[in-house]
């Protein structure tokens, strides 16, 4: 009798890099099913989702629009969880940087955009900073589960943000719930005109540099990667774990602010309630899809922005939900962890 | 006759022996203690019998006729109840729904009826416990009786206790004992493992000692004494070591004065402990493992703090120092669990700066060549079986333990706290350890070595302290050191020595 035993036994290093690549088509094949049910070829489905896009130019500039806040959000993701904080709150602290941005744009009036640009930027950063410090500071004092907190700390901002569109922000002349218009010199410039793309994606891709920068070369990202893979061994040698957790946690709330803040000055010019549907979750997604490495981070980023834009085509063409897009990208996500702990084991035959 | 029968048991962990041949036999209504140092084979041979290890080798007679024990289930039918270290508990769950945790019989449970057969059981047996109780209301001593109270409630007729005193307090102790002469006088036999001679001596009726995966023998407590058990506990009386001949002692380097810690629990685990380590001199601290050299070791490379005390290097105080003051100060650490003080997925190369990286920096960046050429020169130096890019985790204990003396002595340390550092590794290597550690004092270091390894000590220390339940029992010049006097007060009994003497209670 044949018997089989599932034992541990660690995938070598290089599997890591292949895993998302693994996934992908796992994903398409499980999704398959749901567009079957809906009634759609998978196959065609499948072209619109991710070849229609690339084939125009319009389609494909606005992939890569679609991509520049998840550049960001996959960025500050990755670089918490590189050091081991588990950041759920890039939403969240989009909002508060989106929020702190439209406050900028609406409180400068007459600025050159050499100055209002670099405003805007450093007002994101420094709202979602803000929004990420409750979470970091009960984590680092009080051992606080910083997945919960800043979990938390999300819906607590989609209410401020409500209550400003509502309130006080509310515009005057339309009545809509959005607030004013930020002024021109706050305005991120298109890179193609009659394109929705923007200086932001620059400043994403710069970003993505920096943080691989700090991790990878600097004492700084070896500190936090030690922590990360070893809170124990890196207190023991000495690395100050609290303040090192805590400037990485408010380093990433900042960089998710920005992605707040190039979705105001970039695409929508106020702040909406609906400024992000998800972007900073996705931002989860995309850092573990690539692996936490920031190019990795890069690469899933345009991906989701493809899929993502993949889905309008989808729906569009043949009538499927758009929605599909989102059962993807969580399936994506399921795949992809299932992958990282099967790779912990092989499965061996017995006599 | 014979409850259970153990005949040539052997058990091999991968190239270790863990239980070699070793013969045991249980008779009806006794208390029989295993006795032996840690890593001796004690637990191995009871998890063969309670069904969590096959033997490789031998066989196993349960009141007289043969039994295949797969799981702990084939044990319990056989009237086998064990008692591990940990507890199997769910605290949010009563006592008596602990009791029938897992039983399969049917869907529905007659709790009601349950409490009353454990109640029935309590007041039999003398083991005091509310059915209803939950038990995460319950003491440490209390959830042991729930323990061995849900063993009897499967009418266990043998009862395994591991180490059943490590986690009680001296009170708790006193109420266990009560409860198993009440077990022994209704018929039951008990296993009782443990490394504390005079527990033993109170309660057994008989005792076989182990060491090494070897049992020694068996002998009937009114026919053996403490020294007897102490020399069969800890092997030769002579080490064939030679002696270090007297040495020059420089000034204390390092001093620890009352130190008071508790353990993970938040138990008291250091009550009291002052050491003076001088300037190229290696003092040994021996014990029986978890009598808080741990603990110590812990305070001493600042990853604990104390709850009173003092620790001082040189003229710099340490107390509750975090371990970047620690390191600063010049201690070198070599902890006892080298794979957590360490980060296993980093590199070589990367570990053997991490705790100096302001050396290897530039103006915040890592200065990639010097870490190279660091790593280089250190593996060439300690001969450690790696490139520099190699993950931690995937090197032999030995070479990951010479990756850390590595780190830690090319910094050139005053002070070096070494805490078990050749357990689990081979001859070569634990020969190359020892070597190092000497070397580090004669370059005028001032060593502690903590150590289970009584040989070790005593090959490599210029004194020697021993440490029972917290506390310093006594300190002895090596010269004066005799495995026989190390055992005694390791095993915590009443020195004999006028040096020691110093708290002999527990």
């Amino acid at each position: 009798m044949l018997k089989y035993k599932i034992e541990r036994a660690p995938a070598p290093v290089w599997m890591r890099t292949l895993i998302p690549l693994i996934a992908i088509p796992v994903t398409f094949l499980i999704t398959s099913i749901i567009i079957l049910l809906d009634g759609a070829n998978p196959i065609t489905a499948y072209y619109h989702f991710i070849i229609s896009p690339l084939a125009g130019k319009a389609s494909a500039i606005e992939v890569l629009v679609k991509s520049t806040p998840l550049l960001l959000t996959g960025a500050a993701v990755a670089f918490a969880f590189n050091s081991g904080y588990w950041n759920i709150g890039a939403e969240g602290q989009l909002y508060a940087g989106a929020i702190a941005a439209a406050w900028i744009g609406m409180t400068l009036k007459d600025v050159p955009p050499i100055i209002g640009i670099p405003a805007m930027v450093l007002g994101g950063f420094a709202g979602g900073m803000l929004w990420a410090f409750p979470s970091a500071i009960l984590k680092v004092k009080l051992n606080v589960d910083e997945v919960v907190t800043t979990l938390l700390m999300n819906s607590i901002v989609l209410n401020v943000t409500s209550f400003l569109l509502n309130g006080p922000w509310r515009d005057p002349v339309s009545m809509w719930p959005q607030s004013p218009e930020i002024a021109a010199g706050t305005v991120f410039f298109k890179l193609i005109p009659r394109t929705r793309l923007h200086f932001g994606i620059i400043l994403a891709v710069l970003i993505i540099i920096i943080t691989w920068f700090v991790i990878k070369r600097t004492s700084f990202g070896l500190k936090m990667r030690a922590i990360g893979l070893s809170r124990e061994g890196a207190h023991f040698a000495g690395i100050k774990v609290n303040k090192t957790v805590l400037t990485v946690a408010l380093v990433s709330g900042g960089i998710a602010g920005i992605a707040g803040a190039g979705e105001v000055a970039g695409i929508h010019f106020h702040l909406i309630d609906a400024i992000s549907d998800g972007l900073g979750y996705s931002g989860i997604i995309i850092a573990t899809l690539g692996g936490l490495h920031p190019f990795g981070v890069g690469l899933a980023a345009l991906f989701i922005g493809l899929i993502d834009t993949g889905a309008q085509t989808v729906a569009r063409q043949m009538g499927v939900p758009v929605y599909l897009g989102d059962v993807v990208q969580s399936t994506l996500l399921l795949v992809t962890l299932s992958l990282f702990v099967l790779q912990n084991y092989r499965i061996r035959r017995v006599k | 006759m014979h409850a259970v029968q153990m005949k040539g048991i052997v058990k091999r962990f991968a190239d270790l022996t863990a239980n070699d041949n070793i013969d045991f036999d249980l008779e009806q209504g006794e208390i029989h203690a295993l006795l032996g140092e840690n890593g001796a084979g004690k637990t191995t041979l009871m998890r063969i019998l309670y069904g969590l290890y096959h033997a490789d080798e031998g066989e196993m007679l349960i009141n007289g006729t043969p039994a295949v024990i797969h799981s702990p289930k084939d044990a319990i039918r056989l009237g086998i109840g064990m008692v591990t270290q940990h507890f199997t508990l769910v605290p949010t769950l009563s006592v008596a729904e602990n009791m029938v945790l897992g039983e399969t019989g049917s869907i529905t449970v007659n709790l009601p009826d349950v409490e009353k057969k454990v109640a029935a059981a309590s007041e039999r047996f003398g083991i005091p416990v509310k059915p209803q109780a939950l038990i995460k209301h319950l003491s440490v001593g209390e959830r042991q009786r729930v323990e061995i109270l849900k063993a009897l409630y499967h009418d266990a007729r043998v009862l395994i206790l591991d180490e059943p005193t490590a986690v009680l307090v001296p009170q708790e102790v006193e109420v266990l004992f009560d409860a198993l002469v009440r077990l022994q006088n209704e018929g039951l036999s008990v296993i009782f493992i443990s490394h504390h001679l005079n527990e033993v001596m109170e309660i057994c009726d008989r005792i076989t000692v182990l060491r090494d995966g070897h049992s020694v023998g068996t002998v009937r407590k009114v026919d053996t004494n403490l020294k007897q058990l102490a020399n069969m506990m800890v092997g030769r009386e002579n080490f064939g070591v030679t002696r270090q001949g007297q040495r020059e002692k420089g000034r204390v380097e390092l001093c620890i004065q009352g130190v008071h810690a508790t353990d993970k629990k938040g138990l008291p685990s250091l009550k009291g402990v002052s050491l003076d380590v001088h300037q190229g001199e290696i003092l040994g601290l021996a014990g029986v493992s978890g009598n808080g050299q741990a603990e110590l070791s812990a305070v001493l490379c600042g990853t604990k703090k104390t709850t009173s005390g003092k620790v001082m290097v040189g003229d710099l105080n340490l107390t509750n120092a975090e371990p970047s003051a620690v390191c600063a100060a010049g201690v070198g650490r070599i902890p006892e669990d080298r794979y957590a003080n360490m980060v296993g997925e980093l590199s070589v190369a990367e570990n053997l700066v991490l705790d100096q990286l302001d050396q290897f920096v530039n103006r915040g960046i890592l200065d990639q060549e010097k870490i190279q050429e660091n790593a280089k020169k250190l593996i060439n130096e300690f001969q450690i079986k790696a490139s520099p890019g190699d993950r931690v985790r995937t090197l032999s204990g030995g070479n990951m333990q010479k990756v850390m003396l590595a780190r830690t002595l090319s910094q050139k340390p005053r002070v070096v706290i070494a805490s078990q550092p050749t357990r689990g590794l081979d001859v070569g290597a634990t020969d190359y350890v020892r070597t190092t550690l000497l070397e580090q004092r004669d370059n005028g270091a001032a060593v502690l070595l903590l150590s289970e390894d009584l040989e070790e000590i005593m090959a490599l220390s210029d004194r020697i302290a021993v440490i029972y339940a917290g506390r310093i029992m006594g300190i002895l010049p090596a010269q004066e050191a005799t495995a026989e006097k190390l055992g005694l007060m390791m095993a915590g009994a009443p020195t004999l020595d006028r040096k020691g003497g110093v708290d002999a209670e527990i």
